[in-house]
């Protein structure tokens, strides 16, 4: 009885999803290997062919999101397709994404000066379906530019990742996600030294999803999810339906 | 400096052509025949036909009698030309005007080219001896005027060379056959018991003329030097190009749009059924006015597909300026190289997708942006963090050395290090707290030092010593000390964040 009540209301679940124009990607999902914040996603998995948007506002956060979105990339891309990375003065040091799983020959960099040039790299590149993901760093993106991308994504099932530095403001977009990134106080139990990359994971926005915040730490098996004192947002709701 | 030129004789030139193709032929007589008014009439013989006597005009009945087994092979009337315009394009290195001289010959303005071969003897003998390699057998003669060079070539029998100004000498014991007239004057010539050119140089022109005709004058004058001979040059052919005229004159860039599409789909089906594609293209428009605008592509790796080619095209249709009108439309390729599937196979980047996807991706983006906005780094091995990433050159070159993953490196790593102001408790120690753009940080935790010497074979300097460093706000930096505390107050510099 239980069993079959649990299978309606999934059914019921992909039903309401599909209405909401949520498509998830025949055959590929993502390991993220982050235990329970999956949940946060509709479908229970992180959706792919879509455009992430990632927002750091000062340069020790800028890194801490990239290193996120590399860790990322390295899981989707898992160092058999190419990446294009476009952005304008940037200053990713390409050894490092050894780091975080990718080897970096496999990506290649477009240095741009201008926002405009960017954001038709990005958007030519979000069409073409030989790649796997699409890093895109600049600041302002307005409700209109990222409807584009969005459109271009929907139809080559790229994954995009929008790294906005420092926007004037935090504007709409129609990204499905967006994220903030900050860095934590690494841990090393009675070790001296800098211990492996902590950060503070905020899902702000998610589409059919539901927002919460986490404490995650890259290692050397991937992201780990870090348990934290502080109840997250997702159980917040639960508590209150409860 | 007057002109000069060779004219070259090809004696066997179609027979010449079978030996090379069935080396077995060589020392067989053989004839190359051709129906004429029901009968079959040699065309053609090798050497050893002519030394038993086999001569052109025979009829091959009549040479099967003295010959039994006598080869006997088609005659192909346009074998000769076609020939001669490969030879001609072969001969291209020598000179840059060509001519082709029917039936048997080619003809060339060294005009200054000789001295470039260290003068006009081993000019000669280097051509003579390139072409007698590939089994032709010829005779060349360099001389003033064309007429001169040719009656050498056939009809000398002292110095294929013949010096400036002296070609009235040289021509006066040569036959009147080595003045190219007709037939029907040579027969009235040698009726006239005129068997040398100096039998009748000297004669009045006027009864030249009254007797022989204008065209011995001309012939004379122009072996002579008098009168100026043309000729018409050979043009290299464009190996890729098409061209497409237009009923009226194009304005717009929609006709220009439809334009280029149809050349390039002609070109691109020749390049498909070669197994080629292009890595350069220009698109030249020919005004009324003869004005030539062009534009020009290039591609990452050699594509024949029309539609990307077009795309990158359609960026700078823009730049064309019709003005009153363009008439005809010409696409050429100037560069174009073997579709190669060996690279993709070495490292295939997509597993299994589209890499030529990828590549017109980036050819877009280069024909907008720049080719220089898209770099890919290798791994360079030195310990300098600057120079631990080179450029790739191709999307598909590997390096030989792998990436370093035992040291830490920061994801972001600043062009130029920034000084930062340090508190240091004790000299080779992580500082207590650092002063960055003037937000001041407190040291909580450290790795490190990682001393970088300077690559003195490349720089001379201090070395470094790189610090991982976190603050209390867990935000993670990478720093380095320049030089040691011995020699003074070494400078401090933050170079880069970790993530």
């Amino acid at each position: 009885m239980q069993a079959a009540k649990h299978d309606i209301i999934q059914q019921l679940q992909r039903e309401v999803l599909s209405l909401q124009r949520h498509k998830s990607i025949a055959g590929q999902q993502l390991v993220t290997g982050w235990g329970d914040i999956d949940k946060a996603f509709p479908g229970y998995t992180f959706p792919l062919g879509a455009v992430h948007e990632f927002i750091s506002t000062n340069k020790e956060n800028a890194a801490a999101t990239n290193g996120f979105m590399a860790g990322l990339v390295g899981k989707i891309m898992q160092n058999r397709k190419l990446v294009l990375w476009i952005s304008t003065k940037r200053t990713l040091f390409p050894p490092a994404l050894n780091m975080f799983g990718i080897e970096p020959d496999r990506i290649v960099f477009i240095d741009l000066c201008k926002q405009k040039e960017v954001l038709w790299a990005i958007e030519e590149a979000l069409k073409c379906n030989a790649l796997s993901v699409v890093v895109g760093e600049l600041s302002e993106l307005s409700f209109t530019e990222s409807r584009r991308l969005q459109l271009a994504v929907e139809q080559s099932k790229v994954t995009g990742f929008i790294h906005r530095y420092n926007p004037r403001t935090e504007n709409t977009v129609a990204c499905v996600t967006r994220w903030k990134i900050s860095h934590l106080a690494s841990e090393i139990k009675g070790m001296p030294g800098v211990g492996f990359p902590k950060w503070n994971v905020a899902l702000l926005k998610v589409r059919n999803g539901r927002p919460g915040s986490w404490h995650i730490e890259w290692s050397a098996d991937g992201f780990k999810q870090i348990a934290q004192q502080a109840f997250t947002f997702s159980e917040m709701l639960q508590r209150k339906a409860g | 400096m007057g002109k000069r030129f060779i004219a070259i004789w090809f004696r066997h030139l179609t027979t010449d052509r079978m030996v090379r193709i069935q080396p077995e032929l060589k020392e067989i007589p053989f004839v190359l025949s051709a129906p004429e008014r029901g009968r079959m009439v040699i065309k053609a013989a090798n050497i050893a036909a002519q030394e038993i006597g086999i001569h052109v005009n025979m009829v091959v009945a009549d040479c099967r009698a003295i010959y039994p087994s006598l080869k006997v092979y088609d005659y192909k009337p346009e074998l000769a030309e076609k020939l001669l315009k490969a030879l001609a394009e072969w001969c291209l290195r020598y000179t840059p005007v060509v001519a082709i001289d029917l039936p048997d010959g080619l003809i060339m303005d060294i005009s200054g080219c000789a001295h470039l071969w260290g003068g006009e003897r081993p000019y000669l003998k280097e051509l003579l001896t390139k072409l007698r390699g590939y089994g032709y057998d010829v005779r060349a003669a360099i001389a003033d005027s064309v007429g001169a060079a040719w009656a050498v070539s056939r009809f000398g029998k002292v110095s294929p060379i013949v010096e400036s100004g002296k070609q009235i000498e040289v021509l006066l014991p040569l036959p009147p056959a080595a003045l190219r007239l007709e037939e029907s004057t040579l027969e009235l010539l040698n009726k006239l018991g005129l068997c040398q050119i100096s039998s009748f140089i000297a004669m009045p022109r006027k009864t030249l003329r009254r007797r022989f005709g204008q065209n011995i004058l001309s012939r004379l004058d122009q072996a002579v030097g008098k009168e100026y001979e043309f000729i018409l040059p050979i043009q290299p052919a464009e190996p890729y190009q098409e061209r497409l005229p237009s009923l009226e004159p194009i304005r717009t860039a929609k006709g220009i749009e439809i334009a280029l599409n149809q050349l390039l789909e002609k070109l691109c089906i020749r390049l498909t059924k070669e197994g080629k594609g292009i890595r350069k293209c220009i698109f030249k428009c020919y005004r009324i006015d003869g004005n030539v605008q062009q534009i020009e592509i290039g591609t990452n790796q050699s594509s024949r597909n029309v539609k990307h080619l077009f795309k990158l095209f359609e960026l700078k249709i823009a730049t064309i300026a019709p003005a009153l009108g363009i008439e005809v439309f010409t696409i050429e390729a100037p560069i174009v190289e073997d579709t190669s599937v060996i690279q993709d196979a070495l490292w295939d980047f997509t597993e299994g997708g589209n890499s030529t996807a990828i590549a017109e991706l980036l050819d877009r983006i280069a024909g907008k942006l720049g080719v220089d906005t898209i770099r890919r780094y290798l791994p360079d091995e030195h310990y300098w963090p600057e120079r631990s990433m080179k450029v790739a050159s191709s999307l598909a070159e590997l390096s030989e050395t792998g990436w370093r993953t035992d040291i830490p490196r920061p994801i972001h790593l600043l062009s130029h290090p920034e000084t930062i102001e340090v508190t240091v408790p004790m000299p080779d120690y992580p500082p207590l707290l650092f002063n960055y753009k003037g937000v001041l940080h407190h040291v909580k935790k450290a790795d490190g030092p990682e001393r970088i010497e300077q690559e003195w074979w490349l720089q001379q300097g201090l070395f470094r010593d790189y610090y991982c460093i976190e603050d209390e706000q867990g935000a993670r930096y990478w720093l380095f000390r320049l030089g040691s505390y011995d020699s003074g107050e070494p400078k401090w510099f933050m170079h880069g964040f970790f993530a």
